[in-house]
């Protein structure tokens, strides 16, 4: 009872970002496209489009609050059965929660379906039992009242069904293609709400031909909004999308714009430089970092990959921009192949400066043109290995202007927790290997510096 | 790498941009050991051309109007078995790189390769041999890792990595060539191979990549 309790109130303030959907994108291209996803957490409340019984209300809810369908499914045959609010809560839920997107696939159980149809039927008969014991409201809605409402179902799933239909046919038709037995089940439930509705009238009231002829008019004017309800919230949300997509594809082009913008200033800047080789493949390499970052994001996996947190401040993301300071600094090639990711930490925050130490450290000394990262996130520790296939050194005998490695990488790395790892020989390249265990305990003293330095400051 | 006195390796360019495909060819005819003997820049006429040409190996663009490098192949993987595909794409994205190689590549190398290790990749190709970028390795390893979100292995045979595996996968994405990690790890670069090619296998059979991810994954423009 009170799980029903709680997500039926509750879900009257989690419909309002559903239909005013269309205000969110005003933030952004981004935020549409996240919010498209279904977010492993709380998704949104939707109506499940497959694996449903009626409407897709029980299974909505239930993965909306993370409870078993079973659960919600008997709080609403309760609810339904003890005062018919259960039948009321469910029709409104049909009525205001828009169905999930049509790629999401379900299966409904066999189990399930009968567990389901059972409820289902234990909820009609409860409530003619409860209409039998002289529950008024009960009475009404299992009878005439009930029929009407029925028929309305029928009409409604019917609704659903066509607008399945469509968004399938990806939408090219502008009208609902609907079958003959599609018109039949329509005509059907029209006919039942109609009945329902009479039955109702000459069943409850008592009145002269002038009032009933106003009543009847009145009462078809009520079925027919009835019915009609799915096509009006179809209007309704169609034009709200519509206006999503507009505002969405504007922002697109603007983006394109200032993109495309950017790229022909780097053009121009290259043609004025051609004679400075250093220069333009420092320009070029700038620019196809910024546009690459924009299409890929940090890790190659789009802009925020689903089923991950979006990590914009993570590990992927600093490690990215350290590298992308080096290669602007000393015009080299520096391509981080990142494998997970996690939030930054003091630990992964000193990580990050030490790897990028030891990629400054790679430009300056190793005399190549590119420097190879990869870093991995495992369950325990995160592994930096920064490699370059220079003139090397001997690590027995390192030269005094090789400080930046003793100093910045070791000092950093053993405050944490972590471990450095360096191997090299002349004429063979080098490699740093850093490990930082992921409880990397940040000692008090050493928070000041770090976050000092954590923002993008090339200290040449 | 080639013993002298073998016939050069015929190499087949599809690229829709006529610009990148002049470079890679001068870039290409200055190596000895690989001769370009044609170009195409839309997928029918790539289809037609190779059928004709029967290249020993085609260097395929990812991002084509008409499908694309995946297009390709889905039309002449199944008629010409020993046609060798390299992919060869700007494209840094997952989604991209998977499904190139999925679609039956060989390997997967960025663009702004140099010459000389595009000659080497396509060497390695014609051989047998999978080329990976340290990139394609790392999309690779994240795809069989099993971190929290990770879809569940089904098949072991085919959705999981042996260990051996996933040391030659780190060091290539560690930017180790095949010979550095044969000595790294002890064994023979043959062995190397013959891991890298499982992999490659793996990943194209198992079905740990029909995972939303990918789907659902949209980028903009």
């Amino acid at each position: 009872m009170s799980a029903g309790h709680g997500g039926w109130p509750g879900a009257a303030p989690e419909i309002s970002p559903d239909v005013d959907g269309c205000m969110s994108c005003d933030h952004g291209v981004v935020t549409a496209v996240t919010q498209a996803r279904p977010r492993p957490t709380t998704p949104p409340l939707a109506r499940r489009r497959d694996g449903r019984l009626i409407a897709g209300v029980a299974g909505g809810v239930a993965d909306h609050l993370g409870v078993q369908v079973l659960w919600v499914r008997i709080t609403f045959v309760l609810l339904g059965v003890t005062g018919g609010a259960g039948f009321i809560a469910y029709l409104l839920l049909w009525i205001l929660v828009r169905q999930e997107r049509a790629d999401v696939v379900r299966t409904l159980p066999r189990g399930e379906r009968q567990q389901a149809l059972g409820l289902a039927a234990l909820a009609g008969g409860g409530g003619l039992a409860a209409a039998a014991l002289g529950n008024t409201a009960v009475g009404w809605i299992v009878g005439p009242l009930g029929v009407a409402l029925v028929g309305a179902a029928v009409v409604w799933r019917e609704a659903d069904e066509a607008q399945r239909r469509r968004w399938t046919a990806g939408a090219r038709f502008g009208g609902v293609s609907v079958g003959r037995n599609a018109v039949l089940r329509v005509v059907a439930g029209a006919v039942f709400v109609a009945v329902g509705i009479a039955v109702f009238l000459l069943g409850n009231l008592q009145m002269g031909q002038l009032q009933f002829a106003l009543l009847a008019v009145l009462a078809t004017l009520v079925g027919v909004a009835v019915i009609t309800v799915p096509w009006w919230l179809k209007l309704v949300r169609d034009l709200g999308e519509e206006r999503r997509e507009r505002i969405v594809s504007s922002e697109r082009a603007e983006i394109a714009a200032h993109l495309h913008d950017s790229v022909l200033q780097t053009l121009a800047l290259i043609q004025r430089q051609s004679d400075q080789p250093r220069e333009v493949l420092r320009l070029a390499r700038g620019q196809e970092r910024e546009l690459r970052h924009w299409l890929y994001g940090p890790t190659g996996y789009g802009r925020g990959a689903a089923g991950e947190p979006a990590l914009d401040s993570g590990l992927a993301d600093a490690i990215t921009v350290a590298a992308a300071e080096v290669e602007d600094t000393y015009a080299i090639d520096v391509r981080p192949v990142v494998v997970g990711d996690r939030p930054l930490d003091d630990g992964l925050r000193a990580l990050v400066l030490a790897s990028r130490e030891a990629m400054v450290n790679a430009a300056k000394h190793a005399e190549v043109g590119e420097v190879s990262v990869y870093v991995e996130v495992e369950a325990d520790d995160v592994h930096v290995f920064v490699r370059d296939r220079g003139i090397g050194f001997d690590p027995a005998d390192v030269p005094t202007d090789r400080h930046g490695l003793a100093d910045s990488v070791h000092g950093r790395m053993t405050r944490h927790g972590g471990t450095v790892r360096l191997r090299s020989s002349p004429g063979e390249g080098a490699e740093v290997h850093l490990r930082m265990p992921s409880d990397g305990a940040a000692p008090a003293e050493d928070r000041p510096n770090t976050t000092q330095e954590a923002p993008t400051c090339p200290q040449t | 790498m080639t013993e002298p006195g073998t016939e050069p390796i015929r190499v087949f360019l599809v690229d829709d941009h006529a610009l990148f495909r002049s470079g890679v060819r001068a870039e290409l005819d200055r190596v000895a050991e690989v001769t370009v003997v044609g170009e195409a820049g839309s997928v029918d006429e790539a289809v037609a051309a190779v059928r004709h040409l029967l290249p020993d190996v085609v260097l395929l663009d990812v991002h084509m109007p008409d499908g694309g490098g995946a297009e390709v192949l889905r039309q002449l993987r199944p008629e010409l078995p020993d046609v060798v595909f390299l992919a060869l794409s700007v494209s840094d994205a997952a989604e991209d790189v998977i499904a190139v190689i999925r679609a039956g590549a060989r390997g997967y190398v960025t663009k702004t390769i140099s010459g000389r290790d595009l000659a080497e990749a396509v060497r390695r190709v014609k051989s047998g041999d999978p080329v990976f970028s340290p990139r394609l390795a790392g999309f690779v390893l994240d795809v069989f890792s099993d971190r929290p979100g990770a879809a569940p292995p089904g098949d072991p045979e085919l959705d999981l990595l042996t260990r051996r595996e996933r040391d030659v996968l780190r060091l290539l994405a560690r930017g180790y060539a095949y010979k550095e990690i044969a000595g790294e790890l002890f064994i023979s670069v043959k062995t190397v191979e013959t891991h890298v090619s499982s992999v490659l296998r793996k990943t194209q059979l198992s079905n740990r990549y029909e995972l939303s991810r990918w789907a659902s994954d949209r980028r903009l423009v």
